[in-house]
């Protein structure tokens, strides 16, 4: 009697296990799920865009949604640019701060300031907009733009880059903006990299006379640049879907310019000026093919982010 | 000509200096915008605000609607996505040891954590939003819970990582059977850092515009309910700030002042709390 009393109790504990490991796991297949929804309506809600373009969608220049001809070349230039050169401007201040915070900040400072930092990144992407929009293009346009023409925009090669109307907004003001926003990414990512460096690697670089900064360049960099690299990808992607702030200042034109003062368009800043006010079925299904191109694009950069991470990851295991 | 000696300790200054001046870099931006937000929002930022709907332009008014529905929409999203993420973190550090899932998931929930979140909004417009024919307060709600998922899920299995195995191995020598010990045990240490994932979660979702645009919309009027067009304070902001009226633009910045700085004591307040119980352990 008391036996099987505790038997069934036990039993009952069993179950429970059984149904909450169940759980737990139907939860984590859930984020598969999502995955595969999110893939499978974009690509269900792009299958009009797809017939009618092919892939010619991805060269054509066209937008007309007066005649129904659409092409997703501008607006993928525009992400690609932009976010090319936000990275070319922030992967040097990263790399700086990330210097900074590990090898030069006094110690009682070394947490307020990484802090600071990664509240840039807290700072939701419509207030880059705003204060883009109102404060920095104005001052853009009438400070920096008029010296950018005369100076670098007579020169050969680079010169018509530079050159053309100072209207604040274009995609250089977004990629400026950007790289704003990525560098907490990078250089947090750089950061914690950098702080995986064992003492003694860099102790017996500084024993056998080098300076900080050789120190840096010739033994942190090199032992840490698969992750170095992971957190530039991981900014990067970040960049690349970055909408709010460079819908308020890249200007929303649907024209492709070889300067990069004149107004342009991104993906996420297409969709998110047009996609409540398309009409028709290809508008929105071009719209939505965009997006999928998008999440595409920042599937592989983030993809090679994170193998890159985990490839770091994988050595400090071994080397521990 | 400089001998190497001399060469070496200019290139290392001149680093060094450039670090130096990166830093001041970062900080420079984030004081120039947290200072435009004071600049522009504080004059704005009335009693209107607190009590009073979003006006047609031309007119004075406030932002109560909108602060309710994001308040709404944040609050109800969190409620979702908190426990799916939770649940599958808990999957991933306590049960993921073996098999393909542990690790597919990881690596999905790793790439989902930064996918653009207008995709998101994309996604719950073609998979609701086209279905019940109208923007809604649910859609956002989704679309936001959709963001916090990832967050939980990464925050929850670090922490639950973090929690001693000794502790799981002295509560099954107890006798407990593991759903107890996971609930009652480790997720329980693991407390703390569990709440500050969902605090950042909060933080994120609290500014996020664009997932918004195409599921909740806007509500230029008083609205509780959550199968309609809903106010929220990133696409009002969003709709006043790119509009010619100054009165619509004030109240813009007097929404940005509001959103930022809460984010920011969210963002501070989590990691100070991180903190504290960090240093009990």
């Amino acid at each position: 009697m008391q036996m099987s009393l505790h038997n069934a109790r036990l039993k009952r504990q069993s179950v429970y296990d059984t149904l909450f490991r169940n759980l737990t796991r139907l939860a984590a297949f859930g984020v598969l799920v999502l995955l595969a929804a999110i893939l499978t309506s974009l690509v269900m809600g792009s299958m009009p865009a797809i017939h009618a373009f092919g892939f010619g969608f991805l060269t054509t220049p066209d937008w007309d949604p007066v005649n129904d001809k659409f092409g997703a070349l501008i607006p993928i230039v525009g992400t690609l640019v932009t976010s090319v050169i936000a990275l070319v401007i922030a992967i040097p201040v990263s790399f700086g701060i990330a210097l900074f915070l590990t090898e030069l900040s006094p110690r009682v400072l070394r947490r307020p300031l990484g802090v600071a930092i990664e509240l840039l990144a807290g700072i939701p992407s419509i207030i880059y907009g705003m204060w883009g929009l109102f404060v920095f293009a104005p001052l853009f346009a009438d400070h920096i733009e008029p010296w950018l023409n005369q100076h670098i925009g007579t020169l050969p090669y680079i010169g018509p880059f530079f050159s053309g109307p100072p209207m604040g907004i274009g995609i250089l003001t977004a990629s400026i903006i950007l790289a704003i926003m990525v560098i907490p990414f990078i250089a947090s990512v750089m950061r914690d990299v950098f702080d995986v460096v064992p003492t003694m690697l860099k102790e017996s670089a500084y024993g056998l006379g080098s300076t900080t900064w050789e120190v840096m360049l010739s033994i942190v960099l090199p032992y840490t640049k698969v992750g170095v690299a992971g957190g530039i990808m991981l900014g990067l992607g970040r960049a690349l879907g970055e909408t709010m702030a460079v819908t308020f200042v890249i200007g929303n034109s649907h024209e492709l310019s070889k300067s990069l003062l004149n107004p342009g368009n991104s993906i996420s800043s297409s969709l998110a000026n047009e996609f409540t006010e398309a009409f028709g079925e290809l508008y929105t299904a071009s719209l939505i093919e965009l997006g999928l191109i998008l999440f595409f694009i920042t599937f592989v950069v983030l993809s090679l982010a994170r193998y890159m991470l985990y490839k770091l990851g994988q050595r400090e295991g071994k080397a521990a | 000509m400089i001998d190497l000696y001399t060469r070496r300790r200019i290139a290392n200054a001149t680093g060094l200096s450039i670090a130096v001046l990166a830093m001041g870099f970062g900080l420079f931006w984030l004081c120039w915008i947290l200072w435009t937000l004071l600049d522009h929002g504080l004059p704005a930022l009335t009693g209107k605000v607190f009590t009073q709907m979003t006006p047609p332009p031309g007119s004075t008014g406030g932002l109560w609607n909108a602060i309710f529905g994001s308040l709404m929409m944040t609050v109800v999203g969190t409620l979702i996505g908190t426990p799916i993420g939770i649940l599958a973190g808990t999957y991933l550090a306590e049960f993921g040891h073996r098999g393909w899932l542990a690790p597919v998931t990881r690596f999905i929930n790793d790439i989902l954590l930064s996918a653009p979140s207008i995709v998101i909004g994309l996604f719950v417009y073609e998979v609701y939003v086209v279905h019940v024919k109208h923007f809604s307060g649910w859609a956002g709600t989704i679309a936001l819970a959709i963001i916090v998922i990832p967050i939980v899920i990464r925050t929850t299995e670090n922490m639950l990582r973090l929690v001693p195995s000794t502790l799981r191995e002295a509560a099954a020598a107890l006798g407990a059977p593991q759903w107890k010990i996971i609930n009652f045990v480790t997720l329980r240490a693991a407390r703390a850092g569990i709440i500050t994932g969902i605090m950042l979660a909060i933080a994120r979702i609290s500014g996020e515009t664009a997932p918004l645009l195409f599921t909740a919309l806007n509500n230029q009027f008083w609205s509780d309910n959550m199968n309609q067009p809903m106010a929220n304070l990133p696409v009002v902001i969003f709709q006043f700030a790119m509009s010619p009226y100054t009165d619509w633009q004030n109240l813009a910045w007097a929404g940005a002042l509001l959103i930022t700085f809460s984010v920011l004591t969210l963002n501070i307040l989590a990691r100070v709390l991180f903190r504290q119980s960090a240093s009990t352990h």
